[in-house]
């Protein structure tokens, strides 16, 4: 059964009752389930009477930690959600593969994939990066906040109504079936006349305004509000890889918002930019979203980078090998991301020079990245390593990033990539890249930054059940990928002819068995931290014996971060205090000027998310109406001048005694 | 954008912004022979290969870069090596990617070892030494040197610099090489190691549509055409042309070739030769919705005389494939079972890749060769059939001229009464097609040249 | 490093009271930078849209090209109104800094009618060419005509839109700090689609025209 998406009705667009996917049992399970957590959930924040906590304190705060650690939760949350929808996948594939006939028909199949890899980048992968780039950068730069606080928390809400719709998606309509990069002309009106690739659109488009404005919002915080004496040659790794990473958004989301803003209106208005006929060019469709898309790799694996600088010179006590070289690395890895695009689809036949150029500009990306390989190398050479959780993470990522670089550039050659091109060797190799850099980068910064964002560490036990279940599931799960791939088996299948891939297959979903049991011990990990966390308490704000600022104040931190602008004389200033034995400023404090919280990011972002539902399903009336009025709210916010204050010496005062004390305490025991 | 380079139609179409004659003469040209242009190709030579196999054993140094390029009988070797070091983890399975029975294919497996070969040179040192200075420099080692100030190392920047370089630079020039002779639209350079090209024989052509969830094989030799499943000589060198009536898909035989992509309104191609008798697996490499997991098909490899004896099988279907049959094919469909085609019209496949096997839609050659010559005006938007053809006649500038000064004729008329521009153009439209049709223009063109 | 020799202690804090009135500029400076990194951004929005052009601006699908279609007289009107428009708003910055609210209001009144004479001209040239059949679902040229241009178009809306604000807000809070810093970021915004308008006017019409 599939529902009429051809009719249309003024007041209620393309809705109807047999939008609700009451067939798929594995959906109405899933709403079923989500329904009572969510009920329950909602409860359990009446009973408790958190609903004003966390409006006045986290929804409409725009201090930056918060709405770091915000993002983190929405990544979170959204892994677990792509998670499942991988676990669906590696269930399939191991039953049809064992001749069984599957429990998943291709429409559904398909929506599922589709949506695994476009929520797992967009709304995991990016959100974890950019919390964490939120949370950390402007600590470590010695600023207060960043330099635009509201649009932080505007930002910041937008991901989540792009999220939000991808959510609604499972249980009101469908979602698309084209592949999380909507290839046309099958994502065009003609050959996906439902709902599916509005849903997937509207998502991105709102969700890519979040990240672009938020691209800009910390390249000026970089630029313009780093404390005095941080030239750039003394920032800390972690900073540039930020720079670098926003400079990247700024320059790539724009091309992703036109490509859709085209595919979209080929779709609602019957344009002719990607249809078959007419003039129009599928190819060219594919040539825009890969020039975003290349560069997007770059903008989720650069601050990983930046992590495991900052991760591997706090464990080995020691400075980061090669500062300077690993900052040029960065910036050649930054603009040479724009010239390999091509490497996604030299099957389409552009010809042996065109081919091997791209070929050739994707392996020279090769040179910074093991520069910086060899730079985190030789930081752990003469170095005191201590295998805490964040450094058995950065420790998995090297032996795994590398064989990921491997097949990365093997699929680099066009020859070789004729034969592996869409194949399971390509899915192994990019989740090999992104799992084995960028997901095993974030939770070494989180557990590294935890103690930070709440003031106690996470307890070790737990992480590392989870840090070798990730890391066993992995293997498991994407090696049989790569033989696979070398069998020639493609993606994206939900039936197999015979069974003689049975046995990888099986291994594989062992593997993502694995990964779940990672996911779960991790958040095991959070329960117990959170229970235990008097035992686990952070008094002294530098629980790693940390080289760079942010391990300078407390944990976590007071929401001015610092009651006096530090100042900078070299790289990893803070262990450069710690050696000439500073002292801290506990008087003479002065009023710190700092921005309101406000609710108008949140209002703004709940009118969007109606606007993108009304698009999706051709209400057009609501569509009007939301607009006009998400126009005229922000106006009026415009008028509101009054948007700071000060905050008083006084309450400086109490807050740094506290801190005082606390710091004595630590030094008693 | 580059990649749209290949497309002939598209071609034809870029050629049409240069001298406008020039174009003419090309489009002309490809309705006689029924050839189509594809972008010029430089035969690869050898002593190209070898300059930069040596390029790259200077730059590395040592002998190693020339080892791995120098004669396949080493590459073999190495390959079987490598794979019967792997063959516990194997387990019997048929690795066909990297143990094809096509040519093409082999070379294709041989640079995936060479170049893993090339980056395990930097990689395994790296992992080793991870694990080792992970050991040595532990905490609990009070042994180990701790230098917590040392930071910097020229000689060891020179280092980790040019190593990754100069590997790189080594498999850049593997890869240029090796995507020039791989290149899918060139002329095979070889059957197989063992049997050098014969020049006087043919390739064999296949015209490939990928479709709504299958394949239809076109084979214009024997005239006739088979759907899902496909079939070709031993050692005869084939030529693939693809394009796709629906989205796009991606042809694959991992036993033969390499994948090219299908794409609908342009022409694919792929040079290949199966050197062993056998079935293998086809299918489409590139997702396509719904049906996407069924689109595959079965590829034989025949001795000549099988080859034959297939081809009389699929003679024996029972209906011929003209635009009818093809457009009732061409409904979405999902396993679609082997169909043979006793026959096949032959302008089918032109209007195939012209997107106009529905006679009511205008052909994209003639379409193009319009907007090459500058647009068919406003009355395009509501008559475009009237342009019909237009590419099979002698001069088309002339034949578009004419339309269109007649046209200004009629306007300049009409503008005395006073109508819309609408209206003005298709009365406009009328009259000249009262006046004589494209057809007696045609002729009359031709005449005047 | 020096400083770890350096015998004299190190400060690692300023100390020093701050000027309240210096911080204001510091962040309007901030401000300034983002919204020009954001005017970046937009251009790639529309260099996105320039390149399309360059690649779909000949298929016209066996109908009109531009010389079918385009008045260029009414497009040079047009073009001048813009440039108008900038040079106005030029006025109207000069008399800013001269620290005159009233004239500033002038010059934004008059940009704003420019602006708005611009787009009834577009609204217009969209009209009729709709009218007589060249839709922008007609051809992936017309497509792509429709939506460089348009998109420039919008952008004139929301500036005009923001330009009647601001002369709300100036009305209502003088030239103060924040109103000094969204007349230059508008200034910015209107000199911006300037540029872009003189792109689209010698790439799509001029070129199209010539062709």
């Amino acid at each position: 059964m599939a529902a009429d998406y051809g009719r249309w009705d003024p007041i209620v667009g393309k809705l109807g009752w047999d939008i609700f996917p009451l067939n798929e049992p594995v959906v109405v399970v899933t709403f079923v389930g989500v329904a009572i957590g969510g009920v329950a959930l909602l409860a359990a924040l009446t009973y408790f009477r958190l609903w004003g906590y966390l409006w006045k304190e986290w929804f409409t705060s725009i201090d930056h930690k918060k709405i770091g650690i915000m993002y983190m939760v929405l990544a979170l949350v959204m892994l677990v959600r792509g998670f499942a929808d991988a676990m669906l996948m590696r269930i399939q594939q191991a039953w049809t593969a064992s001749g069984g006939a599957g429990y998943l028909d291709a429409h559904h199949y398909d929506q599922i994939f589709t949506a695994h890899g476009m929520i797992m980048i967009f709304f995991v992968a990016m959100p974890f990066v950019t919390g964490l780039m939120n949370f950390v950068m402007p600590l470590q730069i010695g600023a207060r906040d960043v330099a635009f606080p509201f649009l932080n928390n505007f930002s910041f809400w937008m991901t989540v109504s792009g999220a939000v719709l991808v959510m609604i998606s499972l249980f009101v309509g469908e979602f698309s079936t084209t592949g999380w990069l909507a290839y046309p002309p099958l994502s065009g009106i003609h050959f996906s006349p439902s709902v599916g690739v509005d849903y997937y659109i509207w998502a991105l488009q709102i969700a890519g305004i979040g990240t672009t404005l938020s691209g800009i919002n910390l390249v000026v915080t970089i630029v313009k509000m780093r404390a005095p004496g941080m030239k750039y040659m003394r920032m800390p790794i972690f900073c540039w890889t930020t720079l670098c990473t926003n400079i990247l958004i700024v320059a790539t989301f724009p091309i992703l918002t036109a490509t859709l803003a085209l595919l979209t209106l080929d779709r609602y208005l019957g344009t002719n930019f990607f249809t078959n006929d007419l003039g129009g060019s599928p190819m060219m469709y594919v040539n825009l979203i890969w020039i975003w898309g290349h560069p997007e790799v770059y903008i989720l694996t650069l601050p990983v980078f930046g992590v495991f600088s900052e991760v591997v010179s706090t464990f080995c006590g020691k400075r980061l090998f090669g500062y300077t070289s690993m900052v040029y690395a960065t910036v050649v890895i930054t603009i040479l991301s724009y010239i390999v695009w091509l490497h996604h689809f030299f099957t389409m036949g552009a010809g042996a020079d065109v081919n091997s150029f791209f070929g050739i500009t994707t392996m020279v990306i090769s040179i910074p990245t093991g520069a910086k390989i060899f730079n985190w190398l030789f930081t752990m050479y003469k170095g005191r390593i201590r295998f805490e959780v964040p450094m058995l993470w950065v420790m998995g990522f090297m032996l795994t990033f590398v064989i990921g670089g491997m097949t990365g550039v093997l699929l680099a050659v066009p020859p070789a990539d004729f034969v592996l091109h869409n194949s399971l060797f390509l899915v192994a190799h990019f989740h090999n890249v992104i799992i084995g850099g960028v997901v095993f980068g974030i939770f070494a910064a989180m557990t590294y930054w935890f103690p930070k964002a709440f003031g106690f560490q996470l307890a070790p036990f737990w992480g590392k059940v989870s840090f070798w279940c990730w890391l066993i599931g992995f293997y498991l799960a994407f090696m049989p990928l790569y033989l696979l791939g070398l069998m020639g088996v493609t993606r994206r299948l939900s039936q197999f002819e015979d069974t003689i891939y049975a046995g990888y297959f099986i291994v594989a979903l062992v593997g993502a068995l694995f990964v779940a049991a990672g996911i779960g011990a991790f958040l095991m990990q959070i329960f117990v931290s959170i229970r235990d966390r008097e035992a686990l308490r952070d008094t002294t704000g530098d629980p790693w014996d940390g080289r760079t600022l942010e391990w300078s104040t407390s944990s976590p931190p007071p929401y001015y971060n610092f009651a006096f602008t530090p100042k900078i004389h070299q790289v990893d200033t803070w262990w450069h205090m710690k050696s000439v034995g500073f002292q801290r400023p506990t008087d003479n404090f002065e009023p710190i000027h700092m921005p309101r919280y406000t609710s108008a990011g949140i209002i703004l972002a709940g009118i969007t998310t109606v606007m993108g539902f009304a698009l999706v399903w051709h209400i057009w009336w609501l569509a009007a109406a939301t607009f006009v009025l998400a126009i005229g709210y922000g106006i009026d916010h415009t008028f509101n001048y009054n948007r700071d204050y000060y905050v008083q010496p006084d309450e400086v005062a109490e807050i740094e005694d506290e801190r005082t004390k606390q710091l004595a305490g630590a030094a008693a025991t | 954008m580059n990649s749209i380079d290949f497309a002939p139609v598209r071609l034809r179409q870029h050629a049409g912004k240069s001298p406008i004659t020039f174009a003419a003469a090309q489009y002309r040209l490809a309705r006689l022979t029924g050839i189509h242009y594809k972008r010029p190709r430089h035969p690869k030579d050898t002593s190209e290969n070898l300059s930069i196999s040596n390029l790259c054993a200077t730059v590395q140094g040592h002998g190693f870069a020339t080892a791995i390029t120098r004669g396949a009988s080493d590459m073999k070797n190495l390959k079987t090596f490598l794979f019967l070091s792997l063959a516990p983890l194997l387990g019997g399975c048929n690795f066909v990617v990297m143990n094809p029975s096509g040519d093409i294919a082999s070379q294709q497996a041989d640079l995936i070892i060479y170049s893993t070969v090339l980056m395990l040179i930097v990689v395994l040192p790296v992992m080793a030494l991870t694990v080792f200075f992970a050991i040595k420099y532990r905490s609990s080692n009070k042994e180990a040197k701790y230098e917590p100030e040392w930071h910097h190392s020229t000689n060891l920047e020179i280092i980790i610099w040019s190593v990754p370089m100069a590997i790189i630079l080594c498999l850049a020039g593997l890869t240029w090489v090796a995507t020039h002779r791989l290149e899918p639209y060139s002329p095979l350079s070889r059957i197989s190691e063992e049997i050098p090209i014969d020049e006087n024989v043919e390739p064999l052509v296949i015209q490939a549509v990928a479709m709504d969830w299958k394949w239809l094989f076109i084979y214009p030799e024997q005239g006739v055409a088979v759907v899902n499943e496909v079939a070709a000589p031993v050692n005869r060198p084939i030529k693939f042309e693809i394009t796709s009536s629906t989205v796009m898909n991606s042809l694959y035989i991992p036993a033969l070739a390499g994948q090219i992509y299908a794409m609908a309104g342009m022409q694919t191609e792929l040079n290949a030769v199966i050197n062993e008798e056998g079935s293998y697996k086809g299918f489409s490499a590139n997702y396509s919705g719904a049906g996407f997991s069924q689109m595959h098909f079965q590829f034989h490899g025949l001795e000549n005389g099988g080859f034959e004896n297939w081809v009389e099988k699929v003679r024996s279907g029972p209906d011929e494939l003209d635009r009818t049959a093809f457009l009732q094919l061409d409904q979405p469909s999902i396993a679609h079972p082997v169909t043979y085609y006793n026959s096949v019209v032959p302008e089918l496949w032109d209007a195939i890749i012209n997107l106009c096997v529905d006679k009511n839609e205008l052909c994209h050659d003639d379409m193009m060769m319009v907007d090459a010559l500058g647009g068919g005006g406003l009355e395009g938007l509501f008559l475009r059939e009237v342009f019909a053809g237009i590419c099979s006649s002698d001069d088309p500038a002339a034949l578009l001229a004419k339309v269109r000064i007649d046209r200004e004729l009629a306007n300049a008329k009409n503008k005395q009464k006073n109508l819309s521009v609408a209206e003005t153009d298709i009365s406009a439209l009328q009259q000249i097609l009262a006046l004589s049709g494209l057809d007696a223009m045609k002729s009359i063109v031709s005449r005047t040249n | 490093m020096t400083s770890e020799n350096s015998a004299e202690p190190v400060e690692f804090y300023i100390r020093q009271p701050h000027h309240d009135d210096d911080g204001e500029h510091h962040h309007e400076t901030g401000t300034m930078l983002g919204f020009w990194i954001y005017l970046m951004s937009d251009c790639l929005i529309f260099g996105s849209l320039f390149a399309v052009h360059a690649v779909l601006g000949r298929n016209y699908a066996a109908g009109p090209a531009p010389a079918d279609l385009f008045d260029i007289d009414m497009i040079l009107v047009a073009t001048f109104m813009l440039l108008f428009s900038s040079i106005t708003y030029g006025f109207s910055v000069l008399r800013m800094d001269k620290g005159d609210l009233r004239g500033t209001q002038i010059w934004l009144v008059i940009t704003g009618l420019f602006g708005l004479a611009f787009l009834y001209l577009e609204v217009l040239e969209f009209s009729h060419l709709w009218h007589i059949g060249a839709t922008p679902m007609a051809s992936a040229f017309l497509s792509s005509f429709y939506t460089l241009v348009g998109t420039h178009g919008l952008h004139v809306t929301a500036g005009t839109i923001w330009l009647i604000v601001l002369l709300i807000q100036l009305q209502i809070h003088g030239l103060n700090h924040a109103n000094i810093r969204r007349v230059m970021c508008l200034s910015m915004f209107w000199h911006f689609l300037d540029l872009i308008w003189i792109g689209v006017f010698s790439f799509v019409y001029l070129a199209g025209v010539l062709v």
